[in-house]
């Protein structure tokens, strides 16, 4: 409509180089409107990306930076370079870090398979057409939007030696239990938070299972039927083959949400007994925060950020084979 | 035939009463805890041990009354907790609606030098959690510069710590919102933009006027995933804010446990964050059941 050649323009493409007959106060307006559109979209992004600039990727590149310092949270001095004596001291001189990322690989290892397990297990409960299934969904998801900070309060009320988690057991053994104080013995405190972990978070993943269960189409349960398929049959060739994508997503968002484990720490035990629940993130936040030991606090991090970098990009890997 | 048809829906009731078996079950597994944090708030501290026992400690029977929701007003400036929680989640909500929003527009709609640079930066930080820049970002927001009124003067600072604006400018800017706006923006049909150009409309008019009254799933469903984080905020507030005045709801409880821990009060505590919540979210179930779906369609 606005260019009169034959020659169809994308409004776009640069071609002002080329023959096509415009005038050149044509080829200035669309220049200058193209100059406008840049202007207009830098400064519509910029808000969002300086705020992202500052707020991400500086903090990323300062645990980089931080880690190979000495830098306080209060003091007169300014950093001083070390070296790699952060993390030397780490490996070497610090066994509470050792045992906390043990202790996160644990947790992130019991964590992953039973969450996911679990979540799948409820999303094929919830998925099926009969009645009243809708307040189950809504039922199975209320710990999720329910703090963690309130659901840790809550359990460890719960977890206490007179408390209801033992006043149950009881129950359930005609009195044969003696109750114990779950998150007061270095045996039991981790598992304890492993429960109620799973508890609150396996909702979101039945959510997210749910979605990918429902974009297979009901036309390739029905051709399994009519080959005469059992509904084991029917899970292990039509369903399971659907939910890779989902799949992928689920142990991922679960591994690194796991590698995080935080509050529920702080919460509930301090990371004792004898660091027996002591983490990654509540080490960090221990040496680099409340013992202001900022250099090496971020050493900790930039850690605790490989690994979560690492399992993105096997994640990519993954998901990048499918198609 | 017919006795095919039979067996198959015996098959199938069978499988129903099993289905609803362990459905139920597990509904009690997922709700004794709540229930339970609910009645013991409305009993004294010496019935809800002795009803630990008997399935008294799920009904709200013997001696009731709100006592613990008073205590809780009269030992920790709970309503202040409140406001500073609202205004936290409200401001980090509403302006990363617009903020994100924005930029997802520029993104999807239009062209500009770097645009691809800035969208795969965008995407690279999706994978970055909060608590991996954590520690870094406490020493970072304390050298942060800042305006303070002294003497009626506006005078020049340095350090965000014990504020409003440490707890909201960060969290603001959020790579998933934008991704989530750069896809649904995407579906919207360019025509509409090139028309509104044609007369004369600005890139500002098109996002505000077309192109986000259209996007309304997208604006709800970034509104109610970032509402939930904002809400819960721990760790930051915990480390950035000593002022009793600032705190959140969230860290104000910790405050709590440093009396001796009446468990009645913190019960009435804990119900007292929680409910308004869960009351939010029966309400609009079903949106928050399809934006976390969304969350999960492309990770």
């Amino acid at each position: 409509m606005t260019t009169p050649t034959s020659t169809p323009v994308p409004p776009h493409a640069d071609r002002s180089s080329e023959g096509a007959p415009r005038t050149a106060a044509k080829r200035h307006s669309t220049r200058a409107a193209r100059r406008r559109e840049g202007r207009a979209g830098f400064s519509m992004v910029a808000p969002a990306l300086i705020l992202l600039l500052l707020f991400l990727v500086i903090p990323v590149l300062l645990a980089f930076g931080l880690s190979f310092t000495n830098a306080r949270l209060i003091s007169p001095n300014p950093p001083r370079f070390v070296g790699l004596d952060n993390f030397v001291r780490a490996f070497t001189a610090d066994p509470v870090f050792v045992r906390s990322m043990i202790n996160t690989f644990v947790f992130a290892a019991v964590i992953v398979p039973v969450q996911a397990g679990l979540g799948l297990f409820l999303a094929v409960l919830v998925n099926q057409k009969i009645r009243g299934v809708t307040a189950f969904r809504v039922i199975f998801f209320i710990p999720v939007v329910t703090s963690i900070v309130v659901v840790s309060i809550l359990w460890r009320f719960m977890y206490q030696s007179d408390g209801l988690i033992n006043s149950m057991i009881d129950t359930i053994t005609f009195g044969a239990w003696q109750g114990m104080a779950w998150l007061n013995d270095p045996s039991t405190a981790l598992g304890a938070i492993i429960v109620l972990s799973i508890w609150q978070a396996v909702g979101f993943h039945m959510l997210i299972w749910l979605s990918g269960l429902q974009t297979i189409p009901e036309e390739l349960y029905e051709a399994a039927r009519m080959d005469g398929a059992s509904a084991r049959q029917q899970f292990a060739n039509v369903t399971w083959p659907g939910l890779r994508s989902t799949m992928v997503f689920v142990l991922v968002t679960i591994t690194i949400a796991a590698l995080g484990l935080f509050v529920q720490i702080d919460v509930m035990t301090q990371g004792g007994p004898v660091n027996s629940t002591s983490t990654l993130v509540y080490h960090a936040v221990r040496k680099g925060y409340r013992e202001l030991e900022t250099g090496y606090g971020a050493t900790i991090s930039l850690i605790f950020f490989v690994l979560v970098l690492t399992i993105a990009l096997i994640q990519r890997r993954l998901t990048r084979d499918k198609d | 035939m017919t006795t095919d048809s039979l067996t198959e829906r015996v098959v199938l009731r069978r499988r129903k009463v099993w289905s609803y078996t362990a459905m139920s079950a597990l509904a009690v597994i997922f709700l004794f805890p709540l229930v339970f944090m609910v009645v013991s708030s409305l009993k004294p501290d010496s019935q809800i041990l002795a009803d630990i026992g008997s399935p008294q400690a799920f009904l709200p029977v013997g001696d009731i009354s709100l006592d613990n929701y008073f205590g809780v007003f009269d030992r920790v400036p709970f309503g202040r907790f409140l406001f500073n929680s609202v205004l936290i989640t409200v401001l980090t909500v509403g302006f990363g609606l617009i903020v994100n929003s924005m930029a997802g527009f520029a993104l999807s709609r239009m062209r500009w030098r770097g645009r691809s640079l800035v969208l795969s930066l965008v995407i690279a930080t999706l994978i970055v959690p909060f608590e991996t820049v954590a520690v870094p970002m406490v020493y970072w927001v304390s050298k942060l510069p800042t305006l303070v009124m002294e003497g009626g003067m506006v005078k020049y600072d340095f350090g965000w710590l014990n504020s409003y604006h440490v707890q909201i400018v960060p969290f603001i800017a959020n790579a998933f919102a934008i991704f989530l706006f750069t896809q649904y923006f995407s579906t919207i049909p360019k025509s509409l933009d090139e028309a509104a150009r044609i007369d004369g409309a600005n890139w500002f008019t098109i996002y505000r006027r077309i192109v986000a009254p259209l996007a309304g799933p997208a604006f709800a469903t970034v509104a109610i995933l970032t509402f939930l984080p904002a809400w819960n905020q721990y760790l930051w507030p915990l480390m950035v804010v000593q002022q009793e005045s600032l705190r959140p709801v969230m860290v104000g409880m910790q405050y709590f446990f440093q009396l001796n821990t009446a468990w009645g009060e913190v019960m009435a505590y804990t119900s007292l964050i929680t409910l308004p919540i869960l009351i939010v979210f029966l309400s609009f179930q079903r949106a928050f059941v399809s934006s976390v779906a969304a969350s999960g369609v492309k990770g």
